[in-house]
């Protein structure tokens, strides 16, 4: 080849230069290295955040089961914010992605609306027959303009209040699940059995870990959040966001709040030790509170009906980038994932609700005994089915991140609530830029 | 070194000599900037080319999820941060936390090296030990900060605990944030700083002491107009680069909670961390970039001043 001596002459004359171009030349090389060796057999890479369980739940040992020649690989965030920064940041240089990305909800908007070029439209793979197995609302979300399907889901985050028995049993108040559900059957009532509970605590026990995560529930019980239907960002002048903010800032005024921020590393240690009474918990946070807490938790937690109404937070969804390397080997996965029977395993095991509406039926039964056998079937189904579908929008998260931290003024610092409620308004502008 | 080889007589062959000595000539010519290309190569690759890029972003918006679509601002990005409540926050931010790290640093790392300059036991260790802070890296030297600064459960407050000192929330508030977060540049420099020095220490010949304890001078004296004098040009080198590294600061602040605003109310944002939540928070590639850029301004004016301020001295101290 004479391309190939011309340059090895060259290589020669110019030594060192040449030497520091092969080093960059076998950087180049080494990238595409993952396409295995042993023939035939194909690892799928999974990028995932916070808790999906899969793992845990024994899906991909029994996927790799079904499938001898693949080998399935995750990776897992904690933190969805760090999560979809390192996501936008491959997707923007089209290097480095998993064959199947998790997407949050809050994100799900972004997807669609902004890089609907950059993830497979998994009709190809004859995504649509399954459009009937999930929630309307759930599929929609994924749905592109040009009717692409971008996403399968996973789960939904239907919410409810977990608490720890032991606690509010040492305050003196109620442990039992229905009885709870009656008294705090509104917030107000809820901040009242908080002032309760202050009142007879335990020693460095407080009602709830944030009023942060009391926010994020109760915008979660809304049909509008951050942006109207028409896709106008409203936040700042939606009635029932305010609502949500005003009881939030009372909390932290009566010093209900453990002042925890949610998501960091004291914020996880004080599942274990006991440093708030009630928390709120869409249903994939069971896994989390199993995890934190550990073993010895078990039994102490019990679940009741969420105050003021159904609602949801959160839930995923599972997608393939069109940059991914065995796109159609990925969709098959995902496509087995979400499917209703490993949907409802997941239930079962992890707490994540299923958005297969055949699973909702399968588990409808079902009891967690770490939860003091609560019927987190019923629990989850009802508030599953009663909760509004959201208005999504691009800057969701962000926006709410920005209010939180305001919350976490006020809760932490005693900032003046109008002063906190002006630094998001700041903040917001900034994220929006 | 010596550039060119001394000419030697051209082989016989085939090939006319004339052309052998022409080649040889040129190649000598050539020959040193072939050898000083990697570097030169590699700079402009990963060094000039994104400076000017950088600059070239920081004149459009640019959003990270959508890189095709690039609108024309002109000084827009630059005139948008005078205006910018975060971006006077995070400067301060920068001086505060600055100042916080790299006085205790540079005075602790003096002393320090005024002691290992004495015959110790052990002398050796001891140095090496100096150097382990600076080869940790910053994620684990920060995550274990972060846990030593734990409100509720951390070290840090339950030491003050025990003296009766209510417990701190060294997250939340300005000073207390601003101070943890230093400890921990602190903690990581001040060894490397205190090496340095010692190597200067041990530059400054051992007649000068001898004479000045001949005067009667005491160690401190000793210490005030022998080795720190003798010090001056070590000095002012840890200066401009702690100063160059404060204004940079970054892994510590990001890490400490993981929050990209530098905590709930920015308290502890600097430039580097502000840089990066425009950037990789909200996606805004251009504003990031000129913040980038006015980074670099600034660090070019601190150290043209601080190098301007040095040669004064100097100049001052020549003269008789």
């Amino acid at each position: 080849m004479p391309i190939a001596r011309a340059a090895t002459r060259a290589a020669v004359r110019l030594g060192a230069v040449a030497l520091t171009g092969a080093l960059l030349a076998a950087c180049g090389g080494a990238s595409d290295g993952a396409s295995d060796a042993a023939g035939g057999k194909v690892t799928l890479t999974v990028d995932l955040f916070g808790s999906f369980g899969y793992q845990e739940a024994g899906l991909y040992a029994e996927y790799e089961k079904l499938h001898p020649d693949v080998t399935i690989k995750q990776t897992d965030t904690e933190d969805e914010a760090d999560y979809w920064k390192s996501l936008q940041t491959r997707l923007a240089g089209g290097g480095g992605l998993a064959d199947v990305q998790g997407i949050e909800v809050g994100r799900i908007a972004s997807v669609t609306q902004q890089q609907a070029d950059r993830f497979q439209d998994l009709r190809a793979y004859g995504a649509e027959k399954l459009k009937g197995e999930f929630a309307e609302a759930k599929w929609a979300a994924a749905t592109a303009k040009g009717g692409e399907v971008l996403g399968l889901g996973t789960d939904v985050g239907p919410e409810a209040l977990c608490y720890r028995t032991d606690l509010l049993a040492r305050a003196g108040l109620p442990t039992d699940r229905e009885e709870l559900a009656r008294t705090w059957s509104t917030w107000d009532g809820y901040l009242e059995l908080g002032k309760r509970y202050k009142e007879k605590a335990p020693a460095g026990s407080a009602w709830i870990d944030s009023v942060g995560s009391l926010y994020s529930i109760m915008i979660g019980q809304e049909e509008e959040r951050y942006y109207d239907a028409s896709g106008t960002l409203i936040w700042d002048t939606n009635p029932a966001l305010r609502t949500a903010w005003d009881t939030a800032v009372e909390a932290a005024q009566s010093g209900l709040s453990a002042k925890l921020d949610q998501w960091s590393p004291q914020w996880n240690q004080a599942f274990a030790a006991g440093s708030f009474a009630t928390i709120p918990c869409p249903a994939w946070m069971l896994g989390y509170i199993k995890g934190q807490a550990g073993d010895a938790g078990e039994g102490k937690w019990d679940i009741a009906a969420l105050p003021g109404g159904a609602g949801n937070w959160g839930g995923s969804y599972l997608a393939v980038p069109k940059a991914a390397e065995h796109k159609e080997e990925a969709y098959e996965l995902i496509a087995w994932l979400t499917a209703p029977e490993q949907q409802a395993k997941l239930f079962r095991t992890q707490g994540n609700f299923p958005s297969a509406t055949g699973a909702i039926d399968q588990v409808a039964d079902a009891k967690d005994p770490y939860f003091s056998n609560a019927p987190i079937g019923r629990i989850f189904g009802e508030a599953a089915k009663a909760a509004p579908v959201q208005v999504l929008g691009v800057h969701d998260q962000n926006v709410a991140q920005q209010i939180t931290n305001a919350l976490g003024e006020v809760e932490r610092k005693g900032t003046d609530p109008a002063k906190a409620w002006a630094n998001a308004e700041k903040g917001v502008a900034n994220t929006l830029g | 070194m010596t550039l060119t080889a001394p000419a030697r007589p051209a082989p016989r062959g085939d090939a006319p000599p004339q052309r052998r000595r022409t080649a040889r000539r040129a190649w000598q010519t050539v020959s040193p900037y072939a050898y000083i290309a990697p570097f030169f190569t590699l700079f402009a690759a990963f060094g000039l080319f994104p400076l000017l890029y950088t600059a070239f972003v920081s004149l459009y918006r640019v959003e990270l999820q959508t890189p095709g679509e690039m609108e024309w601002r002109g000084l827009g990005n630059y005139t948008a941060l005078f205006g910018d409540a975060f971006f006077w926050t995070s400067l301060r931010n920068t001086f505060t936390i600055g100042v916080l790290s790299t006085v205790p640093q540079l005075v602790m790392a003096l002393g320090l090296a005024h002691l290992l300059n004495y015959r110790l036991r052990g002398r050796t260790f001891l140095r090496t030990a100096m150097l382990l802070p600076y080869a940790t890296s910053v994620a684990a030297a920060t995550l274990v900060f972060a846990q030593l600064f734990g409100r509720d459960f951390g070290l840090v407050n339950y030491v003050l605990g025990l003296v009766g000192i209510d417990p701190v929330d060294w997250q939340t508030g300005t000073v207390a944030s601003q101070v943890a977060v230093s400890t921990i540049v602190v903690w990581r420099w001040t060894g490397y700083n205190a090496l340095i020095y010692l190597a200067g220490m041990q530059s400054i010949p051992r007649e000068l002491y001898e004479a000045a304890e001949m005067d009667g001078a005491s160690r401190w004296r000793q210490f005030l107009h022998v080795t720190l004098p003798g010090l001056r040009p070590t000095i002012v080198f840890t200066v401009v680069v702690s100063t160059i590294g404060a204004t940079q600061l970054f892994g510590e602040p990001l890490l400490f909670e993981g929050s990209v605003s530098g905590g709930i109310s920015h308290q502890y944002q600097t430039l580097g961390l502000y840089l990066y939540e425009q950037g990789w928070g909200f996606f805004h590639l251009g504003r990031a970039a000129a913040i980038a850029w006015v980074m670099f301004l600034l660090i070019v004016v601190l150290v043209g001043t601080n190098a301007a301020l040095a040669h004064r001295r100097t100049r001052k101290e020549a003269r008789p």
